[in-house]
């Protein structure tokens, strides 16, 4: 059974719904944010929350904690790691993701279901999703705003980066494009701004969610019979 | 280290303080962008750049300046005198670094 690691640094507040997320795919385990060893893991999940406390720029000190190098080394080498809101952060300030995330246009936290489509299916969290599937997910979050320049834009887009975008008239934040989730160039990093992790049973109105992780389990399937 | 949004990115806390200011009375204020001052104590201004390329400012998204006074520090760092003195600095063209460096 692939096994997940849900990182836990002071001030995420998602881990939790993270662990019970990612729970019912897998098996997941938390991680504690001085844990350098990433042994026995197969899919780590960076979770939202504020991570010390967003102080500086959100995300900017979470990525000097001790697991991140560990993070770091597991995505190089391939392994799967998914970034959740103040996790997306996290990947995009540590170099692993591309872009930044800014304080929403609209400077109002923005707490609310959105309609997100699928745009590739060929990442480590997307595989079990179609193409042009619409997943009703929530964002809640300050500094959601996705940039980067617009070359770099380009780049992306033509890379087939931007996994997730905002369905019309969905963007919460004045992201780029409407740009919700990107990956690296390896395919195995992901981040994104709405909770998949939110939205894994119907009790709470979707379980739209549960897509990302049951992908990243079943890709994970031949590695864990492995060990 | 002062730091700001880069030119071109739209910076909402400004607009909103400029927007806030014709209700003021405050008339021909245009352009306002808020960025954050960091202050603080170092025995050499070499590494400066370097902290703000790595922790203080995110380059792709902020621009940063450095300005070095050279003081007596207010908080040295034993009671007893014993923190080295370092010798007077004159800004030079390194001080204003930064423009994001990318």
């Amino acid at each position: 059974m692939t096994v997940f690691g849900v990182i836990q640094f002071p001030g995420s507040c998602d881990d939790r719904d993270a662990l019970a997320g990612a729970d019912r795919a897998g098996e997941a385990r938390m991680l504690w944010h001085e844990e350098t060893d990433l042994g026995g893991i197969d899919a780590v999940i960076v979770p939202g929350g504020f991570s010390y406390g967003d102080y500086l720029r959100a995300g900017a000190i979470a990525r000097f904690s001790p697991v991140m190098g560990a993070v770091a080394e597991f995505a190089a080498d391939g392994g799967p790691v998914l970034g959740i809101c103040n996790g997306f952060q996290v990947l995009c300030e540590a170099g692993l993701l591309p872009g930044a995330l800014l304080p929403n246009a609209g400077l109002r936290f923005v707490c609310r279901q959105v309609e997100v489509e699928v745009e590739r299916a060929d990442t480590a969290f997307t595989g079990g999703c179609e193409p042009g599937t619409r997943l009703s997910i929530p964002v809640k979050h300050m500094s959601g705003r996705y940039f980067a320049p617009a070359d770099a834009l380009d780049d992306l887009e033509a890379n087939g980066q931007v996994v997730f975008r905002y369905a019309e008239g969905h963007n919460p934040n004045g992201s780029a494009r409407g740009i919700a989730g990107v990956c690296g160039e390896g395919r195995n990093v992901v981040g994104l701004m709405p909770h998949p992790e939110h939205a894994v049973d119907p009790l709470t109105g979707s379980d739209d969610g549960l897509g990302l992780f049951a992908s990243a389990a079943a890709a994970g399937e031949p590695a864990a019979a492995r060990r | 280290m002062l730091i700001r949004p880069k030119e071109g990115i739209l910076d909402p806390q400004g607009k909103a303080v400029e927007r806030a200011l014709p209700a003021l009375g405050f008339e021909g204020v245009s352009h306002v962008r808020v960025g954050r001052l960091v202050e603080l104590e170092a025995e050499s201004a070499d590494h400066l750049g370097e902290l703000c390329e790595k922790l203080l400012a995110n380059p792709l998204i902020e621009d940063y300046e450095i300005e070095t006074v050279d003081q007596e520090p207010r908080h040295p760092r034993t009671a007893d005198g014993a923190r080295r003195r370092t010798s007077p600095r004159q800004p030079g063209p390194g001080d204003v670094g930064g423009g994001g460096g990318q």
